[in-house]
C-alpha cells in the first residue's frame, strides 16, 4: 500500500445523495484528512523511535567509554592486566574467553544443528516433523538463567566426574584438556552455549535448506542417487553459504550471551590453554562488576567492553544476514510451515 | 572380480553410507533433545517439591532461616513486565504498521535494518545503555528502568511480526473497506490490523516470553530487592534475578528455592508459547478483538 491511496475519491453521486444526512462529504473529507495526517505522524514517530533508541544506545556507549578509550587506546584489547585497585585495565582475558567459549560452542553446535535440520526437513516421517520442530523451538525459549542453573547443578558435575577424565585420557596430548578438573570452566561454558545456540542455527539451516529448489532434489534422485547422495549433492551444495551464515548467526548469539556463561565459566581473568581451566568473558565481566565499579575509569572500561561487544555482534550479524540472504532470496520462507 | 558383483558391492556400499548418514542425523536430533528433556526433568524433579503457598506469597527469609519464598520477586516481575509491555507493545505495533503501510522507501528499509540490529544487540549492552539513560539521571536503581530495558527489547520482535502479519492480509479486504468510503487510517486499524490480530498477538506473546526470562538487563536497572515493594521508582525484585542470586549462593536452602523459581518461570513462558501455538493452529483467535 502506498500513500497515494490516502485521499481516495468521493463519488459525485454520493455527494448528491448525502444532502439528507447530518454530515456533508466535504466536512467528512476534511475531518478525515486531519485524522489521516495525525495517524501518519503517530505511526511515523513509532518508527523514528527505533532509530532514536539505537542512536541513544550508541551515543551513551561511546560517551561513557571515552575516558577508557583515551587512557588505554587499542592496547586495551590485548593487555592482560585487570587491576581495579591501581586503575590499570586491559580486556585481553575477556576477549580470549569470549572467543574461545564461542568457538567451543560452535564446534559442538553446528554439526548437531545441521544434522537436526537435515533430519527434520529431509529424512523424518511427516507426523514427527511438527512436534520435533516445536520441541526445538522450546529449547530456544528457555531463559538463559535457567540454562545456567541447570549447568551449575547438573552439567558441571557431569563434566567433572564423567566427561573430563575421559577427555584428559584420550585427548590430553593436545594440551587442551589438561590440569585440574573443576567441572566449572571454559568447557562447561562452551557446552551450555552450544545447547543454547543450536535452536537458532538449526532453524536458519532449515530455512536455507527449504529454499533449495525441489527440482534439484528430483534431478539427483532421477540420476539414481541414494537419499544421502541427493542431500550431499543437491541440498548441501546449494545451501552451504546459508549454512555458514546460520553458524555465524549462532556465533553472534554466543558472543553476547551473558547469564548462563557467567554462572559456569568460573570468572577468573586468566588466559589458559586448557579448556578445563576457568575463564571470563566480556559479557560476564560486565554482569559481575558493573554495579560495583567505584572509580570512573573502572566504569568506563566496562562500558568500553560493552561497546566492543556491540560492534562485534553488529558486524557478525551483518555478515550472517548477507550469507543467509544469498541463498534464500527469491524463495518463500518455508521453514515454519512444517 | 566379475563386473556384476563389483556393481552390486558398490551399490551395497552406497546404501550403507546412506543408512549411516541417516543414523547420524537421527543421532544429532536425539542429542539435541536429550538436554531439553534433562532440563525439564530436573526442573520438575527439583522444583515441584519446593513450591508451596509460602513460596508464592512470602518474601525471602534471611540467610540461615528456612522457609521464605519469592512472592515479592513474582510480583516484581509482573510489575516490570507490565511496564515493558506498556512500552514495547504500542511502539512495536506502531513500527510494524509503519513498515507495512508506509515503509517502502529508503527510510522504511533503514527502520527494518535497525529493528534487526536492535534484535541482535546483546541484552547486557541494553542494560548498560538504560543504566546511563534512566538510572543515572534518577540517581538510583528502579523497577521502571528495568521495564524500559525489557520494553526496548520487545520492540523489534513485535514490530517485525506485526509487519509480516499485516502484509499477509489480502489487498482485497482493504479495497473492500475503501470501497465503503472508510478512510485509510480507519481501514488500517479496524480492518487490516483486526484481520491480522491473531498473528500480532502471537508476536506479542513471543516477545513477552523472550523478555520474561531476561536477567542481564535487569542486573543494574531493576537491581533486585529482598522486601516487598510496589513502588516502581525503587529497586524491585524480579524472578530471574532472584534465581540467579540464589543459584550462585552457597546455601542448599537457596538452591532449592532457585529450582522452584525456575519452575515457576518456565511454566509461565511455556504457557505463553503453548497458548500462541494452540491459538494459531486452531484459529480460535481469528475473530479476536484487539
Amino acid at each position: 500500500m502506498d500513500s497515494s491511496s490516502v485521499g481516495h475519491p468521493v463519488y459525485p453521486e454520493a455527494r448528491g445523495a448525502s444532502q439528507a444526512r447530518s454530515w456533508t462529504p466535504g466536512s467528512f473529507r476534511r475531518h478525515s484528512s486531519i485524522a489521516e495526517a495525525v495517524f501518519r505522524i503517530v505511526i511515523s514517530l513509532c518508527a523514528v523511535t527505533v532509530l532514536v533508541i539505537i542512536g541513544l544506545i550508541v551515543f551513551e556507549l561511546v560517551r561513557q567509554s571515552r575516558l577508557s578509550l583515551h587512557t588505554f587506546g587499542w592496547k586495551f584489547f590485548t593487555s592482560e592486566s585487570w587491576d581495579p585497585v591501581s586503575g590499570d585495565f586491559g580486556a585481553g582475558p575477556f576477549v580470549y574467553g569470549t572467543l574461545v567459549s564461542s568457538a567451543v560452542a560452535l564446534v559442538i553446535a553446528v554439526p548437531l544443528a545441521v544434522g537436526l535440520a537435515l533430519y527434520l526437513n529431509e529424512m523424518c516421517p511427516r507426523w514427527l516433523r511438527s512436534p520435533l520442530a516445536f520441541t526445538t523451538d522450546l529449547l530456544a525459549a528457555i531463559p538463559s538463567v535457567i540454562y545456567g542453573l541447570w549447568a551449575i547443578f547438573v552439567l558441571a558435575p557431569l563434566l567433572r566426574k564423567d566427561v573430563e577424565p575421559l577427555l584428559a585420557k584420550w585427548l590430553g596430548w593436545t594440551g587442551l584438556f589438561t590440569g585440574p578438573k573443576y567441572g566449572i570452566g571454559m568447557l562447561a561454558a562452551g557446552v551450555i552455549l552450544a545447547i543454547m545456540v543450536i535452536p537458532i542455527v538449526s532453524s536458519i539451516t532449515r530455512e536455507v535448506v527449504a529454499a533449495v529448489p525441489q527440482a534439484q532434489r528430483e534431478a539427483a534422485l532421477a540420476l539414481g542417487a541414494t537419499r544421502w547422495e541427493m542431500i550431499r549433492m543437491a541440498v548441501l551444495r546449494n545451501a552451504r553459504a546459508g549454512i555458514l551464515g546460520a553458524g555465524i548467526l549462532g556465533l553472534g548469539r554466543a558472543l553476547g550471551e551473558t547469564m548462563a556463561v557467567t554462572m559456569v565459566i568460573g570468572n577468573r581473568p586468566e588466559i589458559s590453554k586448557s579448556l578445563f581451566a576457568p575463564g571470563y568473558t566480556m559479557a560476564s565481566v560486565i554482569a559481575n562488576e558493573f554495579s560495583e565499579a567505584t572509580t570512573s575509569i573502572y566504569l568506563s572500561s566496562l562500558v568500553e567492553i560493552g561497546l566492543a561487544l556491540f560492534a562485534v555482534t553488529l558486524i557478525v550479524n551483518a555478515i550472517a544476514y548477507l550469507l543467509v540472504w544469498s541463498v534464500t532470496r527469491g524463495a518463500p520462507s518455508r521453514a515454519h510451515a512444517g | 572380480m566379475p563386473a556384476d558383483l563389483r556393481a552390486r558391492l558398490l551399490s551395497l556400499r552406497r546404501q550403507l553410507v546412506d543408512r549411516f548418514a541417516t543414523l547420524l542425523a537421527m543421532g544429532a536430533a536425539f542429542l539435541v533433545l536429550a538436554p531439553l528433556v534433562a532440563i525439564f526433568g530436573y526442573l520438575v524433579y527439583k522444583g515441584a517439591g519446593a513450591i508451596d503457598w509460602a513460596f508464592l506469597t512470602q518474601p525471602p527469609k534471611p540467610i540461615g532461616e528456612p522457609g521464605g519464598g519469592m512472592g515479592n520477586a513474582i510480583a516484581g516481575s509482573i510489575m516490570i513486565l507490565l511496564v515493558a509491555s506498556g512500552i514495547g507493545v504500542p511502539l512495536g505495533i506502531g513500527t510494524g504498521i509503519y513498515l507495512a503501510e508506509y515503509g517502502h522507501g529508503r527510510f522504511g528499509t533503514a527502520v527494518r535494518f535497525f529493528c534487526d540490529v536492535l534484535n541482535a544487540v546483546p541484552s547486557i549492552v541494553i542494560g548498560i545503555a538504560v543504566y546511563a539513560l534512566v538510572v543515572v539521571p534518577q540517581h538510583h536503581f528502579s523497577g521502571f528502568s528495568g521495564g524500559v530495558a525489557l520494553g526496548i527489547m520487545m520492540v523489534p520482535t513485535v514490530g517485525r511480526t506485526t509487519e509480516e502479519m499485516l502484509r499477509m492480509v489480502p489487498r482485497m479486504i482493504r479495497e473492500a473497506a475503501w470501497g465503503l468510503g472508510i478512510s485509510h487510517w480507519r481501514t488500517t486499524l479496524s480492518v487490516t490490523l483486526r484481520t491480522a490480530s491473531s498473528g500480532v498477538i502471537t508476536g506479542i506473546m513471543l516477545a513477552f516470553a523472550r523478555v520474561a526470562g531476561e536477567t542481564a538487563p535487569l542486573l543494574f536497572t531493576a537491581f533486585g530487592n529482598q522486601f516487598w515493594t510496589w513502588k516502581l521508582d525503587q529497586p524491585v525484585a524480579a524472578l530471574p534475578l532472584q534465581i540467579f542470586n540464589y543459584a550462585i549462593s552457597p546455601y542448599d536452602e537457596w538452591h532449592r528455592l532457585a529450582w522452584a523459581g525456575a519452575l515457576v518461570l518456565i511454566v509461565l513462558i511455556v504457557g505463553a508459547i503453548s497458548m500462541v501455538r494452540f491459538a494459531t493452529s486452531r484459529g480460535v483467535m481469528k475473530g479476536a478483538r484487539l
